[in-house]
Protein backbone atom coordinates (compact mmCIF):
# COMPACT_ATOMS: atom_id res chain seq x y z
CA UNK A 1 0.00 0.00 0.00
CA UNK A 2 1.55 3.33 -1.12
CA UNK A 3 1.37 5.84 1.56
CA UNK A 4 1.49 9.84 1.15
CA UNK A 5 3.89 10.44 3.80
CA UNK A 6 7.11 9.32 6.12
CA UNK A 7 6.42 9.13 9.58
CA UNK A 8 8.81 9.86 12.72
CA UNK A 9 8.11 9.56 15.66
CA UNK A 10 10.45 9.92 19.16
CA UNK A 11 10.15 9.63 22.79
CA UNK A 12 11.56 11.96 24.91
CA UNK A 13 11.97 11.96 28.63
CA UNK A 14 10.08 14.85 30.44
CA UNK A 15 12.98 17.26 30.86
CA UNK A 16 14.34 20.34 29.14
CA UNK A 17 17.78 19.27 28.30
CA UNK A 18 16.23 16.99 25.89
CA UNK A 19 14.54 20.38 23.87
CA UNK A 20 18.03 20.93 22.08
CA UNK A 21 18.01 17.21 21.06
CA UNK A 22 14.53 17.58 19.39
CA UNK A 23 15.27 20.78 17.40
CA UNK A 24 18.35 18.81 16.11
CA UNK A 25 16.44 16.19 14.96
CA UNK A 26 13.86 18.63 13.76
CA UNK A 27 16.77 20.55 11.37
CA UNK A 28 17.85 17.34 10.28
CA UNK A 29 14.64 15.99 8.77
CA UNK A 30 13.43 19.73 7.45
CA UNK A 31 16.96 19.92 5.73
CA UNK A 32 16.27 16.68 3.96
CA UNK A 33 13.35 18.07 2.32
CA UNK A 34 14.23 20.79 1.40
CA UNK A 35 12.99 23.56 3.59
CA UNK A 36 14.40 26.99 3.85
CA UNK A 37 16.85 28.31 6.63
CA UNK A 38 13.91 30.30 7.90
CA UNK A 39 11.28 27.65 7.71
CA UNK A 40 13.94 25.17 9.71
CA UNK A 41 14.02 28.32 12.28
CA UNK A 42 10.44 28.81 12.62
CA UNK A 43 9.83 25.06 13.32
CA UNK A 44 12.78 24.67 15.60
CA UNK A 45 10.88 27.61 17.79
CA UNK A 46 7.65 26.36 17.46
CA UNK A 47 8.57 22.47 18.27
CA UNK A 48 10.54 24.29 21.29
CA UNK A 49 7.37 26.23 22.81
CA UNK A 50 5.17 23.05 22.61
CA UNK A 51 7.89 21.24 24.34
CA UNK A 52 8.87 23.56 26.69
CA UNK A 53 5.38 23.68 27.62
CA UNK A 54 4.95 20.13 28.09
CA UNK A 55 8.42 19.88 30.50
CA UNK A 56 6.80 22.52 32.45
CA UNK A 57 3.15 21.49 32.77
CA UNK A 58 2.52 18.23 32.09
CA UNK A 59 3.80 15.92 34.79
CA UNK A 60 4.77 17.04 38.68
CA UNK A 61 8.20 17.56 39.69
CA UNK A 62 8.37 13.94 41.01
CA UNK A 63 7.01 12.46 38.22
CA UNK A 64 8.59 10.52 35.08
CA UNK A 65 6.62 11.41 32.17
CA UNK A 66 7.44 11.25 28.74
CA UNK A 67 7.11 13.57 25.73
CA UNK A 68 6.34 12.16 21.92
CA UNK A 69 7.10 14.00 19.23
CA UNK A 70 6.10 12.93 15.94
CA UNK A 71 6.68 14.55 11.94
CA UNK A 72 4.63 13.64 9.29
CA UNK A 73 6.72 14.40 6.38
CA UNK A 74 5.07 14.98 3.12
CA UNK A 75 6.16 16.20 -0.18
CA UNK A 76 5.12 20.02 0.68
CA UNK A 77 4.37 20.13 3.90
CA UNK A 78 5.74 18.73 7.65
CA UNK A 79 3.22 17.96 10.05
CA UNK A 80 4.92 17.95 13.55
CA UNK A 81 3.14 16.11 16.23
CA UNK A 82 4.06 16.83 20.18
CA UNK A 83 1.70 15.00 22.77
CA UNK A 84 2.94 15.28 26.61
CA UNK A 85 1.29 11.97 27.36
CA UNK A 86 4.17 9.87 27.00
CA UNK A 87 2.06 6.91 24.79
CA UNK A 88 2.59 5.78 21.29
CA UNK A 89 -0.40 7.20 19.31
CA UNK A 90 -1.58 5.90 16.25
CA UNK A 91 -0.93 8.56 13.82
CA UNK A 92 -4.03 8.19 11.56
CA UNK A 93 -6.33 8.39 14.79
CA UNK A 94 -4.86 11.18 16.18
CA UNK A 95 -5.40 13.07 13.16
CA UNK A 96 -9.03 12.47 12.65
CA UNK A 97 -9.58 13.20 16.57
CA UNK A 98 -7.72 16.96 16.00
CA UNK A 99 -10.81 18.84 15.24
CA UNK A 100 -10.08 21.86 13.50
CA UNK A 101 -8.78 25.11 14.97
CA UNK A 102 -11.18 26.71 17.41
CA UNK A 103 -9.95 30.25 18.22
CA UNK A 104 -11.88 30.61 21.40
CA UNK A 105 -9.84 27.40 22.62
CA UNK A 106 -6.74 28.93 21.99
CA UNK A 107 -7.43 32.29 23.34
CA UNK A 108 -8.10 30.73 26.37
CA UNK A 109 -5.18 28.51 25.95
CA UNK A 110 -2.75 31.80 25.21
CA UNK A 111 -3.51 32.97 28.68
CA UNK A 112 -2.34 29.96 30.50
CA UNK A 113 0.83 29.52 28.40
CA UNK A 114 2.02 33.34 27.87
CA UNK A 115 4.02 33.87 24.67
CA UNK A 116 4.81 29.97 23.71
CA UNK A 117 1.61 29.40 21.60
CA UNK A 118 1.05 32.47 20.44
CA UNK A 119 4.79 32.07 18.38
CA UNK A 120 3.41 28.48 17.41
CA UNK A 121 0.25 29.84 15.82
CA UNK A 122 2.46 32.87 14.15
CA UNK A 123 5.36 30.78 12.85
CA UNK A 124 3.50 27.96 11.32
CA UNK A 125 1.29 27.78 9.09
CA UNK A 126 -1.50 25.12 10.75
CA UNK A 127 -2.00 24.34 14.20
CA UNK A 128 -4.61 22.47 16.61
CA UNK A 129 -4.16 21.68 20.32
CA UNK A 130 -6.36 18.95 21.46
CA UNK A 131 -6.83 19.27 25.43
CA UNK A 132 -7.69 15.80 26.77
CA UNK A 133 -6.38 13.20 27.59
CA UNK A 134 -2.90 15.39 28.42
CA UNK A 135 -2.01 18.13 25.71
CA UNK A 136 -1.57 17.18 22.18
CA UNK A 137 -0.67 20.14 19.77
CA UNK A 138 -0.42 19.78 15.80
CA UNK A 139 1.90 22.28 14.00
CA UNK A 140 2.26 22.18 10.26
CA UNK A 141 4.99 23.57 7.93
CA UNK A 142 4.24 23.81 4.38
CA UNK A 143 7.66 23.58 2.18
CA UNK A 144 8.20 25.42 -0.61
CA UNK A 145 8.34 22.72 -3.49
CA UNK A 146 10.40 25.51 -5.50
CA UNK A 147 12.90 24.78 -2.95
CA UNK A 148 13.29 20.78 -3.92
CA UNK A 149 15.37 19.98 -6.96
CA UNK A 150 14.00 17.28 -8.65
CA UNK A 151 16.44 14.73 -7.65
CA UNK A 152 15.82 16.14 -3.86
CA UNK A 153 19.14 17.60 -3.33
CA UNK A 154 18.28 19.94 -0.88
CA UNK A 155 19.66 23.86 -1.46
CA UNK A 156 21.71 23.42 1.41
CA UNK A 157 23.73 21.42 0.16
CA UNK A 158 24.60 23.35 -2.66
CA UNK B 1 24.03 22.36 23.99
CA UNK B 2 24.99 24.59 26.54
CA UNK B 3 25.36 28.34 27.09
CA UNK B 4 28.04 30.24 28.50
CA UNK B 5 27.78 33.60 30.02
CA UNK B 6 30.17 35.79 31.34
CA UNK B 7 29.81 39.24 33.30
CA UNK B 8 31.69 42.65 33.06
CA UNK B 9 30.80 45.62 35.53
CA UNK B 10 31.33 48.67 34.30
CA UNK B 11 30.84 52.33 36.07
CA UNK B 12 27.11 51.79 36.21
CA UNK B 13 26.07 48.89 34.08
CA UNK B 14 26.83 45.39 33.85
CA UNK B 15 27.39 43.62 30.56
CA UNK B 16 26.07 40.06 30.18
CA UNK B 17 27.36 38.65 27.16
CA UNK B 18 26.29 34.66 26.45
CA UNK B 19 27.30 32.59 23.61
CA UNK B 20 25.06 29.44 22.61
CA UNK B 21 21.45 28.30 23.10
CA UNK B 22 18.68 30.00 25.22
CA UNK B 23 15.68 28.15 25.86
CA UNK B 24 14.42 26.21 28.60
CA UNK B 25 17.36 23.74 29.65
CA UNK B 26 19.76 26.99 29.34
CA UNK B 27 17.56 29.47 31.22
CA UNK B 28 18.07 28.91 34.66
CA UNK B 29 22.14 29.84 34.18
CA UNK B 30 20.96 33.13 32.99
CA UNK B 31 18.02 33.42 36.04
CA UNK B 32 20.87 32.88 37.71
CA UNK B 33 23.52 35.90 36.46
CA UNK B 34 20.43 38.32 36.35
CA UNK B 35 18.85 37.61 40.17
CA UNK B 36 20.98 39.41 42.13
CA UNK B 37 21.38 42.53 39.77
CA UNK B 38 17.96 42.41 38.76
CA UNK B 39 16.84 42.96 42.72
CA UNK B 40 19.64 45.24 43.74
CA UNK B 41 18.87 47.48 41.18
CA UNK B 42 21.76 49.84 41.20
CA UNK B 43 22.94 48.83 37.85
CA UNK B 44 22.09 49.34 33.65
CA UNK B 45 22.06 46.07 32.25
CA UNK B 46 23.08 45.30 28.78
CA UNK B 47 23.01 41.88 27.11
CA UNK B 48 24.60 41.10 24.27
CA UNK B 49 23.25 38.13 22.40
CA UNK B 50 25.93 38.53 19.60
CA UNK B 51 26.85 34.70 19.70
CA UNK B 52 23.56 32.94 20.91
CA UNK B 53 22.63 30.91 18.29
CA UNK B 54 18.84 30.24 19.44
CA UNK B 55 16.41 31.94 21.31
CA UNK B 56 12.84 31.12 22.39
CA UNK B 57 9.53 32.58 24.47
CA UNK B 58 11.76 31.46 27.69
CA UNK B 59 14.29 34.26 26.90
CA UNK B 60 12.14 36.97 25.82
CA UNK B 61 10.26 36.12 29.54
CA UNK B 62 13.29 36.45 30.98
CA UNK B 63 14.33 39.61 29.09
CA UNK B 64 10.82 41.51 30.09
CA UNK B 65 11.04 40.54 33.53
CA UNK B 66 14.62 41.50 33.83
CA UNK B 67 13.18 45.06 32.30
CA UNK B 68 10.08 45.51 34.77
CA UNK B 69 12.55 44.93 37.83
CA UNK B 70 15.66 47.11 36.29
CA UNK B 71 12.49 49.94 35.34
CA UNK B 72 10.98 49.78 39.25
CA UNK B 73 14.86 51.31 39.87
CA UNK B 74 15.14 53.64 37.11
CA UNK B 75 17.49 51.80 35.26
CA UNK B 76 17.44 50.60 31.66
CA UNK B 77 17.97 47.35 29.86
CA UNK B 78 19.76 46.76 26.42
CA UNK B 79 20.01 44.10 24.43
CA UNK B 80 22.54 44.19 21.67
CA UNK B 81 24.04 41.74 19.10
CA UNK B 82 20.41 40.51 18.36
CA UNK B 83 20.32 38.79 14.85
CA UNK B 84 17.82 39.31 12.69
CA UNK B 85 16.65 35.81 13.40
CA UNK B 86 16.12 36.66 16.90
CA UNK B 87 15.17 40.42 16.11
CA UNK B 88 12.17 38.94 14.24
CA UNK B 89 11.03 37.48 17.98
CA UNK B 90 11.12 40.73 19.70
CA UNK B 91 8.86 42.18 16.74
CA UNK B 92 6.26 39.59 16.28
CA UNK B 93 5.50 39.63 20.06
CA UNK B 94 5.51 43.64 20.40
CA UNK B 95 8.81 43.73 22.42
CA UNK B 96 10.62 45.31 20.25
CA UNK B 97 9.15 48.90 20.86
CA UNK B 98 9.54 47.82 24.59
CA UNK B 99 12.96 47.28 25.02
CA UNK B 100 15.99 49.21 23.76
CA UNK B 101 17.21 46.63 21.19
CA UNK B 102 20.73 46.61 19.00
CA UNK B 103 20.77 50.53 19.85
CA UNK B 104 24.30 50.48 21.55
CA UNK B 105 26.98 53.02 20.23
CA UNK B 106 29.88 50.79 21.06
CA UNK B 107 28.88 47.57 18.52
CA UNK B 108 32.24 45.95 18.08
Amino acid sequence: MSHQYDYIEMKFPSSAEYVGLIRLTLSGIFSRVGATYDQIEDAKIAVSEAVTNAVKHAYNEDEDGNILVGFAVYSDKIEIIVSDKGQSFNYEEIKSELGPYNEDDNVNYLREGGLGLFLIDTLMDEIVVRKDPGVTISMTKYIDESQVHSDGETISNR
Amino acid sequence: MNINISTEEKKDEYIIAMSGELDVYTAPELQEVLNPIRQDGSHHVKIDLSDVSYMDSTGLGIFVGTLKDLNKHGKELRVTGVSDRILRLFEITGLRDLMHINESSEVE
